[in-house]
């Protein structure tokens, strides 16, 4: 097990003036046995980054530690790292057991001991039945489970996952979810967990890095990344429906955004104080209902319980913000203030 | 067929099966069968009978009696007309040319479609197009510069001259290619992260990924090589190494004399017996190669 550093990382694609930056220059500490998870929209840079600790991309710039040691000229084997791909690339001409043997057997590990570290490891993901299958008659389940497994036997420093879940319906993946989080807890390996998807990042991080366009917004705990978020990017992609952003509301600052998510709106009885919004359409979620309104011709989500009585569109409702909930941003720049 | 109507029951169902139909297209395929199947009939009926009686009008329509003795003339008789090697020593000459084309074209082959595919290396584009633009010359067009370097390097008459201007192959290697683009980058990637170097890759993964490909190849490549015609006749100039497409062409007198009719047909029905046989055993995979990718 070890720690991961990264000291001012930069990739580069292309030489001169030509050449596109895709990560600017990212700084991030990972204490030895922390899951972290690296969310961001699509073409944001996560899996560059995460390709760069495991030695498939090359560092332009800066320095990746793992452990006490620098592996930027590294080959990713020799990195002791294990990784799990989206489209799991498992071997499909060899049967469950040899994708899992494979890494072992080139490290020349005795058989013996491949057996048992395979065996321990099917023991634990469930697929001590499936050893002798080939991946094409596996389920997408299945061959993700496999992929974790040829992770888990080469008993690596760190783990790195690829959005592991991405081809997983949705129940299969709110259930591997769990199992990683359980994976975790009784392994204790560093992991970095790349994903778009919020709700995976809000599970299973311990920390998370927010990324955009090839910097990092954000690094810290889900708790923190939810309620103090560091930049209107952050705050937009993080919780749905995203935090309310409003240039004009009343009360407000010159050159700044207030923040308010939907659920720290309350209805409010005519009269007391608040806001006056327009109602435009109401939708309900099941266990909630969400108002798409506006206020002074901006945009405005306000989420009620279901149990409430919907307001008709066109209706002005009387929302107020409940105090100790509104975050402000700098309007040029989008930090938070 | 029902291989077809499983991979798009849309179209089969479309057609309209009145018994009608089904008589005309079988009678169809039947005739086809039999306008393909009659001469090599016919060949064999030849060589049963005895040398006379194949040229005397009309030509016997049923096996005759002398079908032991023909056969072991052919194969084993030293002394024939106009020829003096057995058919055994010319399939064999014919067995070991079509082995090494085709199992050397498959490695070279595979080989260079490997370092096209995934090296990075200097001029490799020009690489690529110059073994492309081979295929524009096949051997008949460089036959006499051929011909020179063969004599030169004392290659006449031997396996090596047979075997080895055949062998470059600019169709496997772009098959190959093709295959290995197809092939997932992750899937190269998690080698890398399992520790196999290029060549560990290669032998583990790519060449059996690539095995059904290579089946495919190797029974086109087989009946290219067994059947070569131009190139063999013009480098062998020893009875000893004709492969026996030449020996059947060697045996045709020509001219006045008579022809051993029979012992030329059982000859031709031996030469046809390797290569339907390879396409016999290794249709299955031959097929497989064709439609299936596995990945």
């Amino acid at each position: 097990m070890a720690s991961i550093s990264l000291r001012n990382v930069v990739k580069r694609y292309g030489h001169g003036p030509k050449a596109n930056q895709v990560i600017h220059c990212v700084n991030a500490d990972i204490a030895d046995g922390e899951f972290i998870v690296i969310v961001g929209p699509s073409g944001c840079g996560k899996s560059t980054l995460l390709r760069m600790v495991a030695g498939l991309e090359e560092i332009t710039a800066g320095e990746i530690a793992i452990g006490s040691r620098v592996v930027n000229q590294l080959e990713p084997a020799q990195r002791d790292i294990a990784m799990v791909f989206q489209n799991y690339a498992l071997y499909p001409h060899m049967s469950v057991f040899d994708n899992m043997a494979y890494g072992l057997k080139i490290a020349k590990v005795p058989k013996d001991e491949i057996r048992a570290r395979v065996d321990k490891a099917a023991g634990i993901l469930e697929l001590g039945h499936l050893l002798e299958r080939k991946p094409r008659e596996l389920s997408g389940g299945q061959r993700q489970r496999v992929a974790m497994g040829r992770a888990i036997v080469r008993q690596p420093q760190v783990f790195l996952f690829d959005e592991p879940l991405s081809n997983l319906d949705a129940k299969l993946r709110a259930q591997t979810r769990i199992e990683i989080q359980k994976l975790h807890r009784e392994l204790g390996i560093t992991s970095l967990f790349v994903t778009h998807d919020q709700v995976e990042a809000m599970t299973l991080a311990q920390r998370m890095i927010v990324m955009n366009a090839g910097n990092m917004e954000q690094f810290g705990p889900p708790e923190e990344v939810y309620q103090k978020p560091a930049s209107t990017f952050v705050a937009s992609f993080i919780g749905s429906p995203p935090m309310n952003l409003l240039r004009q509301a009343p009360g407000g600052r010159p050159g700044a955004l207030l923040g308010i998510r939907p659920e720290h709106l309350d209805v409010v009885p005519a009269g007391t104080d608040g806001w006056d919004v327009q109602v435009d359409t109401t939708e309900l979620l099941g266990a909630e209902r969400l108002i798409y309104a506006s206020l002074g011709g901006e945009p405005l989500i306000v989420r009620i319980e279901a149990g409430a009585s919907p307001p008709e569109p066109g209706q002005t409702l009387r929302v107020a913000p409940r105090p100790g909930h509104v975050h402000w941003f700098d309007d040029a720049t989008g930090k938070r203030l | 067929m029902h291989d077809g109507r499983r991979a798009v029951p849309g179209a089969m169902a479309m057609i309209d099966r009145s018994p009608w139909l089904t008589a005309l297209s079988h009678a169809v395929m039947i005739l086809g069968v039999l306008i393909v199947a009659f001469p090599i009939y016919l060949a064999f009926v030849a060589s049963t009978h005895q040398p006379d009686a194949i040229v005397q009008a009309p030509m016997p329509l049923l096996p005759g009696d002398n079908f032991v003795h023909t056969y072991e003339t052919a194969l084993f008789g030293e002394s024939k007309q106009g020829f003096n090697t057995s058919v055994a020593r010319m399939m064999w000459v014919s067995f070991v040319t079509a082995m090494v084309i085709s199992i050397g074209k498959i490695a070279i082959s595979l080989l260079s479609a490997f370092a096209i595919v995934y090296f990075r290396f200097p001029f490799k584009m020009l690489c690529f197009w110059a073994i492309f633009v081979t295929l524009m010359l096949p051997v008949e067009v460089r036959i006499l510069p051929t011909y020179k370097v063969v004599a030169d390097l004392g290659m006449l008459n031997s396996y090596a001259g047979l075997t080895l201007p055949l062998i470059a192959s600019a169709t496997a290697t772009f098959l190959f290619r093709q295959f290995f683009l197809t092939v997932p980058d992750e899937l190269v990637e998690a080698a890398r992260v399992d520790g196999a170097g290029p060549m560990r890759f290669f032998k583990d993964v790519l060449v059996p990924l690539s095995r059904t490909s290579i089946a495919a190849l190797f029974v086109i490549q087989f009946i290219y090589g067994w059947n070569q015609y131009l190139w063999p006749l013009l480098m062998t100039t020893s009875e000893e190494m004709y492969p026996v497409v030449i020996g059947i062409k060697r045996m045709l007198a020509g001219g006045e004399a008579a022809n051993d009719w029979n012992i030329i047909m059982a000859t031709a029905i031996l030469a046809m017996l390797p290569p339907a046989l390879v396409v016999v055993l290794m249709q299955k995979w031959f097929v497989k190669g064709l439609v299936d990718t596995e990945k």
